[in-house]
């Protein structure tokens, strides 16, 4: 298995799944109870665990969702505002410590991912600015003796119906003091001032002088620097070596064997890299030294016609449904692994002192960071402080915490603080990939070439078991998606088979979305094909009683114009709902020597109340891009139990010069507030498909894309 | 010692003379704001000036560094008032912002060699710097609106 060290995880005591039917990354916390922020003590002008206000009238907002260009440090401060009358542009940001409050709802943990930071922060954070606002609201109204009643909140202060006026800075130590109000009433849509408001984000302007303090550029005095050397087979480990070179080079303080391989501690980081590369170690290369690709997809294949399955959904009775049909239709759809690849390297700073240890670290779950770096020093989780960084990219790999126990005993064994940091090829080679899957579809007609059942079942290796192998249901993240099958149709059936691989696997962006959308949006165009429909009337007649969804594809079909094209361009369409939000995207494409060009990728998005559009729409665009990316180029090989990318050139990324026209429509809601960081990255690649079958009629089954040869069949 | 001018401030270095320019910025001297991103001048994040012309500091050796302006994103402008900051603000480029040093670095030079850049040239000088959030369409697009606010000022970038 890929890398679990000792100090990695006791499973049991943090972790559960929960399974199909809560979003795609559940993950249940179990830690010790400990109140408010890690035990730390109200501090003067504190008003709630997100909230300080100083008397020199400073807001400081706490965010305890890790920032990682999605926008939590603008969209959320901005609901807190909201209620709080006061504007953004002066508020200052810090990273919540690990603390109860902080645990958000939708993922049981304090965990930033299934792109609902928002929706676990909408009532919480616009409640939170209310009660601050209505205790601020009464220390005034007591300073004055006057009900408070008589008072109200505007622009950072309290106004007196006698034109008498106190700053949030003055009233904020006594407001403090005050017992937090119950059942405080919300504003109603038609009052916000900032929310629905294209605000800008709060972190731009450091992220355009190199001021922005990621992960990677924590200095503190007498810091040194590690760089670490893994077995480049998967799960493998050292069975001995010898540092003597190594540790005789400029700069080289310590070589130490840690659970994940073998690390250099220097003064600077480029000393380590060289001393890691005069390390000699005998690598043992565990039970994946044969594995390759051709293994992996051999045991999903076994795996897919063996038949057991478990079942994640079944309306009506499929099997007869699929039995009795006039017209059958059944594919194969197949998709690869994938590597996260974020800009920023995995990186940790750990300063242990004593019983104590202080990480600074870019993570997606503050507890599971804190209980790692304990495990590994033998603290208790309470000893750990954790200071969460801005974060250069994440897309679900800063979920594992894989990269921090070395830190931790680093830290530990040289007394000083370390920051270890891995190179690209570190990275790139000992991911939690996203993991393969082979799927299975089958749709039956009736005589009317009416839809009557639907059938999708999955293999693949469970990312769920890894983190609670005892999960009765371990399949909530690679099939959640194809469990929401919207369309209606009688007859259903999603069914999961588990595969293992010998590989551990994580959540990518989209997760299941991504694995599932590609089979069933393409499946769907296949049905289309064989029904004689149009694409879009095809999924339009499944979609009678489902308006959101209709409208969506409605105005897809009409912003893309679709069943319109220019010469030698086509357009392929598909539509999903995931994390709350339902989307649609059309792409239009030329095949130009048998390879395929995307001149555009339109998006209709429903993802109901927007806090801040502009965000919204970059969050779209940027999913597009990561999703056609892996489309095109994404594929994680494995030979000899080893990952043969290493870098952007073996792992191709799209460039600047790449890029299609990405045209964006978000449609005006009345719904919850969804998700929006993940969805978009899943329609790209059933879009371009649908298109290029719509070119070439040569339908595509596997991605990436690649170097497919595609011509007219 | 190795002597360096990094921001118009001539600095001596003791490191080994093969360091990458990109480690020294950013342990030796502390900036920070320079990236490493794939450490073999793939994907753009260390970019840096080196007398006007974008390189990929992590595979320039201090030692062919001597006697030759460094020019940094702490040296872009003291007060992000470089039009290209300017307009990077203006649109709100930056998603997780890791790449945007070097992404800025590449544009100020494409910039100064060319201030009214088209698509196509815009394309052709950002090519090397990967964006893993997507944030090509808002950096082409903040390029074209630093050209126009460079315009606007009748100054040279």
């Amino acid at each position: 298995m890929h890398s679990p060290s000792p100090a990695a995880i006791n499973r049991r005591d943090f972790l559960a799944s929960v399974g199909v039917g809560g979003a795609g990354l559940v993950l249940a916390l179990s830690l010790p109870a400990r109140g408010g922020a890690a035990g730390v003590r109200k501090a003067a002008g504190e008003l709630n665990a997100w909230l300080r206000i100083g008397a020199d009238n400073s807001i400081t907002v706490l965010v305890d969702r890790s920032e990682m260009g999605q926008g939590v440090y603008t969209a959320l401060p901005m609901l807190l505002a909201e209620e709080l009358e006061v504007g953004i542009a002066a508020i200052r940001i810090i990273s919540a410590p690990v603390g109860d409050a902080y645990v958000n709802q939708g993922n049981g943990g304090q965990i930033t991912g299934t792109s609902n930071s928002v929706a676990d922060a909408w009532l919480k954070l616009r409640t939170a600015g209310a009660q601050a606002r209505l205790m601020l609201t009464s220390a005034a109204a007591q300073v004055w003796g006057i009900v408070p009643d008589q008072c109200h909140a505007e622009n950072g202060s309290i106004q007196s119906a006698h034109g008498k006026s106190l700053s949030y800075g003055e009233l904020a130590a006594a407001a403090a003091k005050l017992p937090v109000p119950q059942n405080v009433k919300l504003k109603e849509r038609a009052d916000f001032k900032l929310i629905g408001q294209s605000l800008p984000r709060l972190d731009t302007p450091s992220k355009v002088d190199g001021s922005a303090e990621f992960g990677i550029d924590v200095k503190l005095p007498g810091m040194l620097h590690a760089a670490l050397a893994q077995c480049a087979t998967l799960g493998g480990s050292a069975q001995s070596f010898d540092a003597s070179t190594a540790q005789a080079m400029p700069g080289v303080r310590k070589v130490l064997s840690c659970a994940s391989g073998i690390m250099v501690i220097a003064d600077h980081y480029w000393q380590a890299i060289k001393a890691r590369d005069e390390l000699k170690i005998s690598w043992d290369h565990g039970a994946n030294a044969k594995l390759d690709n051709a293994g992996i997809r051999a045991a999903l294949h076994k795996s897919l016609l063996a038949g057991k399955s478990l079942s994640a959904r079944k309306d009506g009775d499929p099997v007869q449904a699929l039995k009795g049909a006039h017209k059958n239709v059944s594919a194969v759809y197949e998709l690869p692994m994938l590597a996260h690849a974020p800009m920023e390297p995995m990186n940790c700073t750990a300063d242990v002192r004593g019983d104590r240890c202080d990480l600074y670290v870019g993570t997606q779950a503050q507890q599971l960071a804190q209980s790692a770096a304990a495990a590994a020093l033998g603290l208790a989780p309470e000893k750990v402080r954790v200071f969460t960084t801005l974060i250069g990219g994440a897309f679900g790999r800063r979920l594992d915490t894989d990269f921090i126990p070395a830190a931790a005993l680093a830290s530990q064994a040289v007394g000083r603080p370390v920051k270890l940091l891995w190179t690209r090829e570190d990275d790139m080679m000992h991911d939690f990939y996203r993991p393969p899957a082979l799927i299975g579809l089958s749709g039956a007609f009736d005589a009317q070439m009416k839809l009557t059942a639907w059938d999708f079942h999955t293999t693949s290796p469970s990312i769920t078991a890894r983190f609670d192998p005892t999960s009765k249901d371990p399949f909530d993240s690679v099939l959640e998606a194809a469990a929401n099958y919207f369309y209606v149709v009688p007859n259903v059936a999603v069914r999961y088979t588990r595969q293992e691989v010998g590989v551990d696997f994580g959540y990518l962006r989209s997760v299941s979305n991504a694995i599932n959308c590609f089979a069933v949006e393409c499946f769907m165009d296949e049905l289309a094909a064989a029904a004689d429909v149009k694409p879009y009337d095809f999924r339009h007649g499944l979609l009678a009683s489902k308006p959101r969804h209709r409208r969506v594809l409605e105005e897809a079909g009409r912003r893309a114009g679709l069943g319109e094209a220019a010469p030698g361009h086509f357009k392929g369409l598909a539509l999903m709902e995931a994390y709350g939000t339902v989307l649609a995207e059309v792409a239009e494409i030329s095949i130009d020597a048998g390879a395929v060009k995307v001149h555009k990728i339109t998006c209709v998005v429903d993802c109901g109340q927007m806090v801040n559009p502009k965000i919204i729409e970059s969050q779209v665009e940027g999913g597009i891009v990561f999703g056609l990316s892996s489309t095109l180029w994404g594929d994680i090989t494995i030979s000899k139990g080893q990952v043969q990318q290493t870098n952007f050139n073996t792992y191709r990324v799209l460039r600047a010069n790449e890029m299609p026209i990405i045209e964006v429509h978000l449609l005006s809601s009345d719904e919850p507030p969804g998700g929006i960081g993940e969805p978009s990255v899943a329609l790209v690649a059933p879009a371009v498909c649908n298109a290029i079958c719509a070119a070439t009629g040569r339908r595509l089954r596997a991605l990436p894309i690649g170097t497919q040869q595609l011509t007219r069949t | 010692m190795i002597k360096l001018n990094v921001n118009s401030t001539v600095l001596e270095i003791d490191a080994d003379p093969e360091t990458p320019l990109l480690w020294v910025l950013r342990d030796h001297l502390g900036m920070t704001g320079t990236k490493f991103g794939c450490g073999k001048a793939m994907c753009g994040a260390c970019t840096v000036h080196l007398d006007g012309v974008p390189v990929r500091s992590c595979l320039v050796p201090l030692n062919a560094v001597e006697g030759k302006a460094v020019t940094t994103i702490e040296g872009l402008s003291a007060d992000r008032s470089h039009v290209l900051q300017k307009a990077w603000i203006e649109l709100d480029v930056p998603q997780c912002g890791y790449c945007q040093s070097g992404q800025l670095m590449s544009a100020a030079a494409l910039l100064n060699a060319n201030p009214d850049p088209s698509d196509a040239d815009i394309d052709a000088a950002m090519a090397g710097n990967i964006c893993r959030c997507g944030t090509y369409s808002r950096i082409r697009a903040a390029v074209h609106r630093a050209a126009e606010l460079l315009k606007a000022s009748g100054a040279h970038a």
